[in-house]
């Protein structure tokens, strides 16, 4: 079986896997970190977003060989130790959340595009693709203006 | 409109334990909470609520050594809120701080009401949690005026403490053996009136919100218990479709598999990760024969509810009829978090984790299924990540418990999305005849006959559906009973004269559901826009045709209120519209006025969401904006675009990638929701806002391109 080092959340790790074995199954599945959700498997829903290189990803569809060598983020990875991210405080503070199950992958969303487009437009914002079926989409909006005018 | 919450009469009990510990019955539902039997909640002994662990039929709050306030809720939280809300109620009385109040969701019980749904969690606990801790309050007051040798009039209570005039204080912690000794307290142990409440009514975040935003929060899949390993199965291409026979040794020799099962819905894997589990799954070879319904697609099913639609009478000599045809197309639940349940079965108990609204039926249900009797087996409820009453039903865990059994290990079951998406549940379709007849200005009788797809079997092929009225039928599940209820025309929101209404039924074998707001959010919309196109032939406009004919003081207000605060009637450019809807139900009401740019009718937006709500107290009016905000995603989804295709006896879509269901883009620029005053006890909420929102979304619609909309999801 071969084996890939990647940097995530900051700690290197080694993992023994298939070449071609989702991100997505080695964190949750093997490395028991359950911040990204499956919702689709098909690169769709967002829920697993995280972070490589500082870029977005959706982690059920990008193989871990794809990964070598390089910085996985995930939702545990995001806040620095007890102070959060401007985006998560932004969440906090919109009380964002309804079940919560796909604010993770909002969240790693929103901090990407944040870093990309300090100020983003509503046209900016709308092209998240990430599905939130509680329909917090309001919140969310009004998080990412809250955190871009925080940030 | 009727008003049929009554005060609430609740007997609260102390139990004997080394900490405070006080408990109130919980009824079967909200209505017989009334008649609590005291006496036989009395005669339980403590041991059996505390020392095994359970909570009997009883909500018990108990107040920790380490000043944590710990109540068990028999419900479950999937987005709604609910301990945030119950947490605001314990928190109100004690004058606890809202961090020290915990609210972790109760296992399985074998009595009382465990139910969540019908929009009925906040009103049928508001009595019982604050009677609770009102009663504990008292009784740590009282020790600790024993403590200090004070009068107990003469302490107050604040952040978690019981403070003395001189400034001394105690937390509840340090109270919590000496107050559990109090047999009678020494103040009123009575809940404040709501003119003195801090807590209850105060827009407060979510307890819950930083374990989410940091992805601390864990649900069913999250979970690494009894080394349950990831489980995936293979289904039919049709619903129903059966397994002819199956060659899985490529998939047995595949690295990472632990056992391949057959189950009642296909053949499962179990293996080391879920990549090697859909890996071994796709390497399955099957035959399969096809279901049932696969000589059946749409248009079939479209003519066939039209066909069962009993007649309409006929209509008052001399008036003048204004009618429309519905139809409405199935939708699914599609909760983020797909449907999942971590099993461990052995040959003399079984434990199982997953988020259900119905664990009691849960639990009969699997160990009928299993085959052990219900008191070995555990069921653990899990926060749920979504439902929208997709998780009334338990297909997911009987189906784990089965594998769990069969494979002889315990397994963490995944069904995929596509799963969920094709294989169920369903809001069913439904077809809608409504006629509004008038005279003289003025509507005369009002009429509406409907039918709708119900789901029947022949023969014991999907037994392990699950289904909310499977074998533990005698127990309560009102949302899915109300179905066959009244219907909601019945309610005489409009002084609409005659008012009357039939329905039919179409029986497929399909799994169905109850979703969110159930039959009202196809009838009820469907008569909304009916009533703005009698307001059109009448030449009247819909908001003011709606104050002349609205019954209800409270649903004038809520309708004046988005009139008002949505600016009705503003010019807009051509291509956009504003429109209206209102809808009352569980003891609540609403208005919905949304502005539309449908400029281009295929591709519309909703740019706007006015919402005004009359819930009575709104325990938590953050909770319940976010409860509103989520209703107008759902009427702008099921309206405008989310829907499932039946093409040959199989579900079309299989993802959100198809099933539409609304994004960012889709979603309004602007959303207000205002809250109306109230100190009534609470209504329901959860499932209030959908039918408003989709008739307001459906009739700006209309208004901004000229058409009359009659299918839906319009763009589909
Ligand atoms: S799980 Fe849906 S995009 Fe990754
Ligand atoms: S909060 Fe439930 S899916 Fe977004």
């Amino acid at each position: 079986m071969p084996s890939y080092s990647f940097v995530l959340n900051g700690k290197p790790v080694t993992v023994e896997a298939p070449a071609d074995m989702p991100l997505l199954w080695v964190l949750r599945d093997m490395l028991n970190v359950t911040g990204p959700k499956y919702g689709c498997g098909v690169g769709v829903c967002r829920a697993c977003t995280s972070h490589l290189d500082g870029g977005e990803i959706q982690p059920c569809v990008v193989r871990v060989a794809d990964c070598a060598n390089r910085e996985v983020t995930t939702i545990e990875g995001l806040a620095d130790g007890d102070t959060l991210h401007p985006v998560q405080q932004a969440w906090l503070d919109r009380d964002v959340a309804q079940c919560g199950f796909c604010q993770p992958g909002q969240i790693m969303a929103a901090a990407a595009l944040l870093k990309k487009t300090p100020h983003p437009t509503d046209a900016d914002i709308d092209d998240i693709e990430n599905v939130c079926r509680c329909g917090t989409y309001s919140r969310i909006r009004e998080a990412i203006k809250k955190a871009a005018a925080n940030g | 409109m009727a008003r049929q919450l009554s005060r609430r009469k609740f007997v609260v009990y102390s139990l004997a334990a080394s900490t405070l510990t006080v408990a109130a019955p919980l009824g079967c539902d909200a209505a017989t909470a009334e008649g609590a039997e005291p006496t036989a909640a009395a005669t339980r002994t403590p041991s059996d609520v505390l020392v095994t662990g359970t909570d009997g039929e009883m909500l018990v709050l108990e107040v920790t050594k380490a000043n944590k306030v710990v109540v068990r809720l028999p419900r479950v939280e999937v987005g709604q809120g609910v301990t945030t809300a119950v947490a605001m109620m314990i928190a109100e009385e004690l004058d606890a701080r809202l961090v020290d109040v915990a609210i972790p969701l109760a296992d399985a019980r074998t009595k009382g009401n465990q139910f969540t749904g019908g929009s009925s969690s906040v009103s049928s606990l508001y009595g019982p949690a604050r009677e609770l801790a009102a009663l504990a309050r008292a009784k740590l007051v009282t020790a600790a005026a024993r403590r200090w040798n004070l009068p107990a009039r003469s302490l107050r209570t604040r952040n978690t403490k019981v403070i003395a005039p001189d400034g001394r204080s105690a937390t509840f912690g340090s109270l919590t053996a000496s107050a559990a000794r109090i047999r009678r307290p020494a103040v009123s142990s009575k809940p404040k009136p709501a003119s003195r409440h801090r807590v209850i009514g105060k827009p407060t975040t979510r307890i819950d919100a930083r374990d989410i935003v940091t992805g601390k929060a864990k649900y069913a899949g999250d979970l690494a218990v009894a080394g349950a390993k990831p489980t995936v199965v293979v289904r039919p291409p049709t619903l129903g479709g059966k397994l002819v026979s199956v060659d899985s040794r490529v998939a047995r020799a595949m690295p990472g598999v632990h056992a391949v099962v057959k189950v009642a819905g296909g053949v499962a894997v179990v293996a080391e990760s879920f990549h090697h589990a859909f890996r071994a799954r796709d390497a399955l070879r099957i035959t399969w024969a096809p279901g049932p319904l696969v000589s059946l697609s749409d248009a079939a099913i479209r003519s066939r509810l039209r066909a069962a639609v009993p007649r309409l009478g006929d209509p008052p000599r001399g008036s003048t009829q204004t009618e429309g045809e519905f139809e409405f197309a199935f939708v699914s639940h599609a909760p983020m978090e797909v449907l999942t349940a971590v099993a461990d079965v052995r040959a003399n108990r079984a434990e199982i984790w997953f988020s259900s609204q119905t664990p009691m039926d849960a639990r009969a249900s699997i160990a009928s299924a299993v085959g052990l009797p219900e008191s070995k087996v555990k069921v653990h409820v899990m926060r749920g990540g979504g439902s929208f009453g997709r998780r009334l039903n338990h297909d997911a865990a009987i189906e784990a418990a089965l594998i769990s059994k069969a494979a002889r290990r315990p397994v963490k079951l995944m069904w995929s999305r596509a799963d969920d998406i094709r294989h169920g549940r369903m809001r069913p379709a439904s077809h809608h005849r409504i006629r509004a007849s008038h005279a003289r200005g003025r509507v005369v009788a009002f009429t509406h006959a409907t039918a709708s797809v119900s789901e029947s079997y022949e023969g014991q092929g999907l037994s392990a559906q699950g289904s909310a009225q499977g074998p533990a039928q005698g127990r309560v599940t009102p949302a899915v009973a109300r179905a066959a209820g009244p219907l909601p025309s019945d309610s005489g929101l409009y002084n609409f004269g005659r008012v009357s209404g039939d329905s039919g039924s179409v029986e497929l074998a399909i799994p169905l559901g109850a979703w969110r707001s159930v039959d009202s959010g196809t009838m009820r919309t469907a008569e909304e826009i009916v009533v703005d196109e009698v307001a059109r032939s009448l030449g009247k406009d819909p908001v003011a045709f709606r104050r002349t004919t609205l019954r209800d003081k409270a649903v004038k207000a809520v309708l004046d209120k988005v009139a008002d605060a949505g600016d009705w009637g503003r010019t807009l450019p051509a291509g956009q519209a504003q429109g209206v809807a209102v809808h009352e139900e569980y003891g609540s009401c609403v208005a919905c006025l949304v502005e539309i740019d449908a400029a281009d009718p295929k591709n519309p937006r909703v740019t706007k969401v006015v919402m005004a709500a009359d819930v009575g107290t709104a325990v938590n009016p953050r909770g319940l904006e976010a409860q509103l905000m989520g209703t107008a995603i759902d009427g702008i989804s099921t309206v405008l675009q989310a829907g499932l295709h039946i093409d040959r006896g199989a579900v079309r879509e299989s993802s959100y990638a198809d099933f539409h269901y609304a994004r960012q883009r889709h979603a309004p620029l602007s959303f207000e929701a205002h809250i109306m005053p109230s100190r009534r006890e609470p209504g329901g909420a959860g499932e209030l806002g959908v039918p408003a929102a989709a008739g307001a979304v459906a009739n700006a619609y209309a208004r901004a391109t000229g058409t009359k909309p009659r299918r839906f999801p319009l763009n589909f």
